[in-house]
């Protein structure tokens, strides 16, 4: 679901390689602008015969066909457990594809068995290579480019929105936000920004891909709360001056027994957690269920994708801020304040999903 | 976006033009926000009391554990997460094992049934599931535990997933002493309605009648093992019957459903046959189809309808009832037909040979919905609903539930309503599951 939410808004074709349900799954619960959205998010329809034979022309030649009918931008393959299983080189047959039709194509090699980062985060990193123009000339004035955005973390509650609006109104101009409202011309001209900002795990490889193609240098950190955005936009202007990577929210206050404890992904929690100890003086932790790299935690954090471990890490914890369906799995006296998320819990608590951007911290 | 709205329409094909049974190439696959539909966690839900456990890769659980979520039926929902280790290590049967035995300990008390869903990389694995369930039940021996399968990539490969599914709902039955008196339905996921001639002819004749979708209790479920005769009229529960009968002794008979009203006739004069019993005079029943299909027809006028599979198992034996009565039928939106069909189609080719066949999955369908309908078209099903762009459509999946002559005086009073009143199709047809009480 990663890949496919990833590159929705840019015009291109995402083919998930895979016998089905796939593509209900991702559109019935993960993707908000599917109803209302033309986007172009295919199944292949493997068969077992297909996979056993290896008969990759068939995704080729239906590719190819819809390729033809409805003239995508790029077209992309993402993998999935059987794919995975016999080996399908899903580069090579993008490589195919792209002969017979001349539109751009790649492969991302998914498998269905890591969280929506890893995919989304594949995705973006592949647009990058192929699309990021290196002749953009830097723009006159301090700007960036939003990486990792995607209605997984985000939702469609105008957080995306609010993150473009925060920069510029504090004279960043905003060159591309990876992938949110924003077009590929605008991601072809990411080279021309000074500082990449990441807002999730999702952004992570490209920023280092754009870090290391193109010298930009990148800030971790979403603007949540008054204080906390406040520091991550002095974050954004020393690492742009200073070329360096910043985490912006490893420097808060934790401990084991923090008085929050907040579940998931690492960037958006870890800014949570730091605007909640901006905001209150109070400590928060975070536990990562998701892929994520220890740079991006503190030494109170955890990373823990194993629900055991997470039950065992929650035992003692006061105050745990995670998404609803986690609330079985606390300690029935500990305090629990909802804060759902569409990379968890789909769509069921969307109306719920809370925009924080730049905005004081209220759930507490 | 032109030509891909031009190559929406060139999917489509006239009826008197169209290869049957299917009548789309295969290719691509969309899927359309329609989600009425039942999937197998909601079905295999109707055996009160049962526990259901995926074993999947974290991206194909997702789509069931949220199913589950909406339904409400966490507590009655576990998963196992297969990951790449699982699969280079070979320990698959481990972790079935202990992982179903981790669950069954740590539920506040045992589940009468255990469904176990495992999935396609199962069967590429060639995972030993003889010797899971083995273990399983010398470890859990109070837990009928049952084989069930989320394993797509076998949906070309005999029976399908849906077919399975409706297969092993029965499959925790053991032979009782057979009760002569005694009827199933078979393979629904919604309860035949109770007016429908069809239950009341198998009541009115003293029969006790069992259905899936009524049982109150595992003990009640267990019981449809004594019945001596099973009915179904869901093409996609036919495996079911057949595999039912003949585990417990029984007898199976399918009885299509269908829309033609000399179909139904007969349909009812071999249930009474079958039952040993007369068959009662199904004139005036007849009678008031007939005239609510008048009054549907005098009511919609020349108001353009069309229909998809989700509304019905027979989408083409209904459009055919209603072009008979003037119904001004342009559309059927259906991937491929059943055999059952195939009277229909050729009776529609000189009907209406004009009628529009369109498939709901094929790539370019999704640019096939217009932003707003240009005129009131009447839509039946969701999918109908949704490609019009039309806000008065029939909301059902399944047939609701409607069967015979009393099923076709309900759905017409369900046409002449959805024709007066306006609904919220963008909310309505999302919601999973229709009739199984999902929140969303």
């Amino acid at each position: 679901m990663g890949v496919c939410s990833a590159l929705f808004e840019l015009g291109g074709m995402s083919i998930m390689h895979d016998a089905s349900g796939c593509n209900s799954t991702y559109n019935t619960h993960d993707e908000p602008r599917w109803y209302d959205t033309d986007s172009m998010v295919f199944l292949s329809g493997l068969s077992e015969t297909e996979a056993i034979m290896g008969d990759d022309e068939k995704l080729i030649r239906d590719t190819v066909d819809a390729a033809n009918a409805l003239h995508p931008r790029f077209i992309a393959l993402a993998g999935s457990p059987i794919p995975m299983v016999v080996g399908t080189d899903l580069s090579a047959i993008a490589a195919v594809i792209e002969k017979r039709t001349g539109i751009p194509s790649f492969g991302i090699a998914a498998n269905g068995m890591r969280s929506y980062l890893m995919g989304a985060g594949e995705a973006f990193a592949a647009l990058a290579k192929r699309f990021v123009n290196a002749d953009a000339q830097k723009t006159d004035t301090l700007s960036a480019n939003i990486l990792g955005l995607t209605p997984l973390d985000f939702s469609v509650n105008g957080s995306a929105e609010d993150i473009k609006t925060f920069l510029e109104a504090n004279g960043i101009r905003v060159v591309s936000a990876w992938a949110m409202g924003a077009t590929l011309e605008e991601l072809a001209g990411a080279a021309a920004a000074h500082v990449n900002l990441v807002v999730s795990y999702a952004g992570m490889a490209t920023a280092k891909y754009l870090q290391k193609t193109y010298g930009i240098p990148y800030v971790t950190g979403v603007p949540f709360g008054e204080n906390f955005s406040g520091n991550l936009l002095a974050h954004i202007k020393t690492a742009a001056r200073q070329q360096t990577v910043i985490h912006a929210f490893t420097d808060r206050v934790g401990g084991d027994h923090a008085d929050y404890t907040i579940i998931g992904e690492s960037i958006t929690c870890g800014s949570l957690a730091a605007a909640i100890s901006a905001q209150t003086g109070k400590t928060a932790r975070v536990l990562c269920p998701l892929e994520t790299e220890a740079p991006l935690l503190t030494a109170a954090d955890a990373q823990c994708p194993d629900e055991t471990d997470l039950v065992s890490l929650l035992r003692a914890e006061d105050t745990v801020i995670a998404d609803p369906l986690y609330r079985p799995v606390c300690p029935a006296g500990a305090r629990f304040l909802p804060l759902p998320s569409e990379g968890f819990s789909g769509r069921i608590f969307r109306r719920e999903i809370p925009n924080l951007i730049g905005k004081k911290i209220t759930l507490l | 976006m032109l030509k891909r709205i031009q190559a929406a329409q060139a999917v489509g094909v006239k009826i008197k033009d169209a290869g049957f049974p299917s009548p789309f190439p295969a290719g691509l696959e969309y899927s359309a926000p329609a989600r009425g539909t039942w999937n197998i966690v909601h079905t295999g839900m109707l055996i009160p009391g049962a526990h259901e456990i995926f074993v999947c890769a974290q991206g194909c659980l997702r789509g069931v554990v949220l199913t589950a979520a909406e339904m409400n039926a966490q507590d009655r929902f576990s998963m196992i997460a297969i990951k790449e280790n699982n699969v280079l290590e070979g320990d698959m049967e481990e972790l079935i094992i202990d992982g179903v035995t981790d669950i069954l300990h740590r539920l506040p008390q045992q589940p009468p049934a255990v469904l176990i869903y495992t999935s396609c990389i199962h069967h590429f694995l060639v995972t030993n599931l003889k010797r899971v369930y083995k273990i399983l039940r010398e470890r859990f021996p109070q837990i009928d535990f049952t084989d069930c399968y989320m394993n797509p990539i076998m949906r070309k490969s005999g029976l399908n997933p849906d077919q399975l599914m409706r297969r092993q709902l029965y499959a925790a039955l053991t032979p009782l002493p057979l009760d002569p008196r005694a009827v199933n339905i078979i393979g629904n996921d919604l309860p035949t309605l109770a007016s429908s001639e069809f239950v009341q002819l198998i009541k009115n004749a003293g029969y006790t009648l069992r259905d899936i979708t009524t049982v109150k209790s595992y003990a009640e479920y267990k019981q449809m093992a004594a019945s001596a005769v099973n009915l179904t009229y869901n093409p996609a529960a036919v495996p079911a019957g057949d595999t039912l009968a003949r585990r417990m002794g029984a007898v199976h008979y399918y009885l299509p459903a269908s829309y033609d009203l000399d179909e139904i006739e007969a349909t009812l004069h071999r249930l009474a046959e079958i039952l040993h019993t007369d068959c009662p005079d199904v004139a005036p029943l007849r009678q008031q189809a007939d005239q609510a299909l008048r009054e549907t027809k005098a009511l919609l006028g020349n108001t353009p309808v069309a229909i998809d599979y989700t509304a019905t198992f027979r989408p083409l034996s209904l459009a055919r009832l209603l072009l008979r009565y003037g119904v001004q039928v342009k559309t059927v939106y259906a991937d491929g037909f059943l055999a059952e069909e195939a009277s229909d189609f050729e009776s529609i080719r000189t009907l209406c040979p004009s009628l529009m066949l369109y498939p709901t999955a094929h790539a370019a369908m999704r640019f096939a919905r217009p932003q707003a309908s240009q005129e009131r078209i009447l839509a039946i099903g969701q999918k109908a609903a949704y490609f019009t762009a039309s806000r008065h459509f029939v909301n059902v999946v399944e047939t609701g539930g409607m069967l015979g002559f009393d099923g076709i005086v309900r759905l017409c009073g369900l046409i002449q309503d959805a024709y007066m009143h306006e609904k919220d199709t963008k909310s309505l047809i999302q919601i999973k599951g229709l009739g199984c009480g999902c929140c969303f």
